[in-house]
């Protein structure tokens, strides 16, 4: 196969793994609004705790980004 | 016609030529360490200013306090009190983080955490100070770290080989976030721009050019809100890291 078209292949590949820190990043607000909803005295002392959720999750999603933007522009 | 040349912005070029060559590779004051250079004279200027100690603060001093509040805070939840001895080190790489990171935003400068050295160097220091402190603090003792206790013993060598691999990704997860959040956030900042370039000149596409302009000013708020949470997430894993050193038990 052709270097090129694998190299385009494999970035839309790469890209399914936001995918996954899609999911993690509902499911990471979802329950925080879960648990808010049922005690909003207690959410405000949480959110440093979500921010730092939300990056951790967030960066893997960059990562494949990552991943798909060194296919396209890097390794062509 | 304009080309997406998302990657160039990291290119590392010297300003000056080669000073001098160690082993073949030529040594140059580079964009990278200019930037690095305006970086520490920016925060040691800041906090020599900020910090000259009044009883009513004023605005920088104000400031400074600030940051110095909420990562002494930062320390103490993750590391507990013996932590704070570390705290110089820890808020000396927030602040450099932080600066790289915002600094890296304004157009045309250049992003220093945005290379994989940089990143990769201040993780590999920090997890070497964690091993060496841990060692000199408890000595063998400071092993217990790596074996879980209340394991039945046909488990353990199994989760103690866990744990050691574990602890020696860190550096690489410490680094690699930092770095990739950078370099995939300003490849995407600079693509979205490309595709305003390339509508202005594609004729009758220039009519919807000022949609990705408006992404992009979208992306440099998200790009704030990343270089700020990046800075606050290494700085808290490095006390955390750190109290693994302080503090073997589990």
């Amino acid at each position: 196969m052709d270097a090129t078209a694998a190299a385009y292949i494999g970035a839309g590949l790469a890209c399914m793994g936001m995918g996954g820190a899609g999911a993690g990043l509902g499911v990471l607000f979802g329950q925080f609004l879960h648990g808010a909803l049922r005690n909003p005295s207690a959410a405000a002392g949480q959110r440093a705790t979500l921010l730092l959720g939300f990056a951790l999750t967030e960066a893997l999603g960059i990562f494949s980004l990552l991943i798909a933007l060194l296919l396209l522009f890097v390794l062509k | 016609m304009v080309h997406a040349d998302p990657i160039s912005q990291f290119d590392i070029v010297g300003i000056s030529g080669p000073l001098f060559r160690v082993g073949g590779a030529p040594v140059a004051f580079t964009n990278s360490a200019l930037l690095m250079a305006i970086i520490v004279g920016l925060i040691v200027a800041f906090m020599l200013v900020a910090t000259r100690g009044s009883m009513v603060p004023g605005r920088l001093q104000s400031a400074a306090e600030l940051f110095y509040e909420f990562t002494a805070q930062t320390v103490r939840e993750s590391a507990g009190n013996e932590g704070m001895r570390f705290f110089p080190f820890v808020f000396t790489v927030f602040i450099f983080v932080l600066c790289s990171n915002v600094l890296g935003i304004i157009p045309g400068s250049f992003t220093v955490t945005g290379q994989i050295v940089i990143t990769a160097a201040l993780a590999g220091f920090i997890i070497l100070m964690v091993v060496f402190y841990g060692f000199y603090k408890h000595g063998l003792g400071w092993l217990r770290l790596f074996v879980p206790p209340d394991v039945p013993g046909w488990l353990l060598p199994m989760l103690v080989f866990v744990e050691v691999v574990s602890f020696w990704t860190r550096p690489i997860s410490l680094s690699v976030r930092l770095f990739a959040n950078m370099l995939g956030g300003h490849m995407a900042m600079s693509i979205f721009a490309y595709f305003v370039a390339a509508l202005l000149f594609g004729g009758v596409w220039a009519v919807i050019s000022p949609f990705p302009l408006l992404l992009v000013v979208a992306l440099v708020a998200l790009e704030l809100l990343v270089a700020v949470l990046q800075a606050y997430v290494f700085a808290i894993l490095t006390a955390l890291y750190l109290n693994d050193a302080l503090h073997p038990h589990h």
